[in-house]
């Protein structure tokens, strides 16, 4: 039986054993006099035997499915010949896929030499010996251990504390994975990093000021030896994050003053659910209006003034990625804003101060900490943004200040870096996980400065 | 609404703000002649005249043909049930409502013979004038001089730091909470006692001098001593302010005010001399507020 299928009937076989657990906990209450007899509901009983019957069963499937292959990997490369046991790993894994090639039909046996052909038949049959073991084992426990659940139901078994372990635990894995998964994440880009080091000195990227990653591809081949320094496209991250800002937190933070304090409800109504659509345009919408619209605009009015100014700017690029984190930072905004209590509101217009008074002096200052907190979220939202940046900014590593200019930041360089065919060992390739590691880094730090600030605020008012 | 001899069971308008019934208890037979008060409503020297005042939230009536006169340097306490409008018609006297959407209010009600709702009238003014605390202490998330200082530096009453600190000393003086917090004025107000930011609530509403002070259940949220030095506070304070206070506590207004105000369901029953008013009641519905039959 496929996998895919003995899951399913896992999970039948999971709800049978909750329709009999439900069933035999009624038939056991109702002599006693009804359900409240029992130490817990009947719902508990049913979903009890139902945990019982299903998480042993796939445990047992998750491990076979998670040894299978390297067991009979083992078998077959063991049953070879002397003289064709492949003395490395890299050698092993090639002959490997040979032989489930032949097995699979991809590759005539008669191509092959003989013992490859016969450990071909070998790895099949040990295929579907393993699958119908499995299939075994698996319905058994399920059967057996729902059986053992089911008949271990009594009028006194605390059904409802067990469960509620369980689903704890079910609860906490779900949060585990997640933490894991970054955890699998950042190991994964430091190991390409640690090898990127050892081609590259660690100072060169950090303080190095040039980048230019184009290596030779072949040894013959006559190119430049590549330069890896970083500084310039943290610039150009740094100055289109600024960019961003410098247009995203002026209209996003009086938007949501406007929005919280002196719109009506009928106004706030209709703008808010409009401002927050912002947010739901693809960035790759908002990089093509960069790159058509607005690039062309600013490089035109830049021509009339007598400035040169590039097609791809800094400017045009930031300026649209600042359009598109306003809903962010607005929304952010309100609802610290909202957050402030009446009472501050009340107590200031009370004292004879005008609302916009009331709004700078109490509300702005208290609500600052989280508002600063929606900007930081905000910053690194705008540091990892790649679409608009590469639709508008260009790919020239410039190291420059001037908006005007092409620059490019880490996130373009990470996909130029890693799009097309690429040798993976190369200095150039493994650059990228470099880059994407310092990026990680700096909007990890911007985020637990964020989260540290709203903290703060959250005990100013409990 | 203008019919007379309106019965308490044909007004079932409740103001917005509570949805707690509070005439179950009542005598069932007892009328109320709306806009007529027993008792002494009227004064030969107001500063607040309140003439045939209403409010109304959306649809709702709240307040029905209220006339008072609020004497100049006295202390009045409004007393009443839960939801019978003390509170909605002591933020009509500096325009709080004004925030509340739904609010509307007709009638005349004049400060010192000049109209508060008039459209000309400026509010900021008139809240200078007309000082309030509130039922909950809110004190600004600032330092305890900062939260002190918020009116004067509004308003303009000090152009030089020595006359800001005077005006901040002598404030925090008159809510007797100099000696407590003068070691720690930058300290964040929110960290003192409850007692403490209501005293300073009440330092923060007398720094701009006004010449009113509304409080609206000032002690609700205070323990008993607290409560002790804020009626002591309020004593003190009547002999330079008019003061008009809210209050739920019975023993409150008799010891603190000189007039008391019964409000029953949006009408004004009864107003009268405080110890009047707790000794021999002329309205019958106070009778039986003041006796704890109800309310």
């Amino acid at each position: 039986m496929q996998p895919a299928n003995l899951l399913l009937l896992t999970l039948v076989m999971a709800i049978v054993a909750y329709g009999l657990g439900y069933a035999r906990s009624r038939s056991l209450a109702m002599p006693m006099g009804g359900i409240r007899h029992l130490k817990s509901l009947p719902f508990y009983y049913g979903a009890r035997a139902a945990l019982w019957s299903g998480i042993p069963a796939l445990l047992v499937l998750a491990c076979w499915m998670a040894f299978q292959g390297k067991v009979i990997q083992l078998i077959v490369i063991g049953g070879l010949p002397e003289g064709l046991i492949p003395p490395t790993d890299g050698e092993a894994s090639l002959l490997l896929s040979k032989i489930s090639n032949v097995a699979s039909g991809a590759l005539p046996s008669g191509f092959v030499e003989a013992p490859i052909a016969e450990a071909a038949e070998r790895l099949k049959a040990l295929r579907s010996q393993s699958q119908f073991l499995m299939s075994a084992l698996v319905i058994s426990v399920a059967v057996l251990a729902g059986f053992l659940g089911w008949l271990r139901i009594r009028p006194r078994l605390n059904a409802r504390a067990q469960v509620e372990a369980i689903l704890k635990w079910l609860f906490f894995s779900c949060a585990a994975l997640a933490i894991l998964t970054t955890v699998g994440i950042i190991f994964s880009v430091a190991f390409e990093t640690f090898r990127f080091f050892e081609k590259v000195p660690f100072t060169d990227f950090i303080f190095g000021s040039h980048w230019s990653p184009q290596t030779a591809l072949r040894a013959d081949q006559v190119a430049s030896q590549g330069a890896f320094g970083m500084i310039p496209l943290f610039t150009g991250t740094l100055l289109i994050s600024a960019i961003a800002m410098i247009v995203a937190v002026p209209v996003g933070l009086l938007s949501a003053i406007y929005l919280s304090e002196y719109a009506g409800k009928k106004v706030r109504g209709v703008v808010k659910p409009l401002l927050e659509m912002l947010a739901g345009i693809p960035t790759v919408v908002y990089g093509f209006f960069a790159a058509l619209t607005v690039a062309p605009f600013i490089s035109d009015v830049a021509a009339t003034l007598g400035i040169e100014a590039s097609s791809q700017s800094a400017l045009a690029a930031g300026a649209v990625m600042g359009i598109m984190i306003i809903p962010f930072v607005s929304s952010l905004s309100d609802d610290v804003i909202n957050a402030v209590p009446q009472a501050m509101r009340d107590g200031s217009l009370a004292l004879g101060a005008t609302q916009s008074e009331t709004m700078k002096k109490v509300i702005f200052p208290a609500a600052l900490p989280g508002i600063m907190g929606g900007i930081l979220l905000a910053v690194s939202r705008a540091i990892g943004e790649t679409m608009i940046v590469v639709m508008a900014a260009g790919l020239a590593a410039n190291l420059t200040a001037n908006p005007l200019e092409t620059v490019t930041t880490v996130t373009v360089q990470i996909v130029t870096l890693l799009t097309g065919d690429q040798e993976f060992d190369s200095a150039k390739t493994l650059a990228a996980f470099a880059l994407g590691a310092m990026l990680f880094l700096s909007t990890l730090l911007l985020n637990v400065v964020a989260l540290k600030i709203v903290r703060k605020y959250r005990e100013q008012y409990d | 609404m203008n019919s007379v001899n309106t019965t308490i069971a044909s007004e079932a308008t409740q103001p917005v703000e509570t949805a707690v019934p509070v005439q179950e208890s009542k005598p069932a037979e007892t009328v109320i002649e709306e806009g007529k008060t027993v008792g002494n409503p009227f004064s030969n020297d107001p500063k607040f005249k309140l003439r045939d005042v209403e409010v109304f939230y959306g649809e709702t009536r709240a307040i029905k043909k209220i006339s008072l006169d609020i004497a100049r340097n006295e202390v009045i306490a409004f007393i009443g049930p839960s939801g019978c409008g003390k509170s909605t018609f002591l933020r009509c006297l500096n325009r709080m409502n004004d925030s509340i959407d739904i609010c509307r209010v007709n009638g005349t009600l004049q400060l010192d013979d000049h109209d508060i709702y008039d459209p000309k009238r400026d509010v900021v003014e008139l809240r200078a004038r007309v000082g309030m605390v509130f039922q909950k202490p809110n004190p600004f998330p600032k330092s305890i001089y900062d939260n002190v200082a918020y009116g004067p530096r509004i308003h303009g009453l000090a152009n030089r730091k020595s006359d800001l600190d005077e005006i901040v000393e002598s404030s925090l003086r008159k809510a007797g909470l100099w000696d407590e917090v003068k070691d720690r004025l930058d300290a964040t107000a929110t960290g003192m006692s409850g007692g403490q930011q209501q005293r300073l609530c009440i330092a923060r509403a007398i720094a701009v001098s006004p010449e009113v002070v509304l409080m609206d259940e000032p002690c609700s949220a205070l323990d008993p001593i607290a409560t002790a030095k804020v009626e002591e506070l309020i004593a003190e304070l009547s002999e330079s302010y008019t003061i008009v206070i809210v209050t739920h506590s019975m023993q409150q207004a008799a010891r603190v005010s000189h007039r008391t105000a019964y409000f029953h369901l949006g009408h004004l029953v009864e107003v009268n001399e405080t110890n009047k008013v707790f000794t021999s009641p002329e309205h019958e519905l106070t009778e039986s507020y003041i006796t704890g039959r109800f309310g």
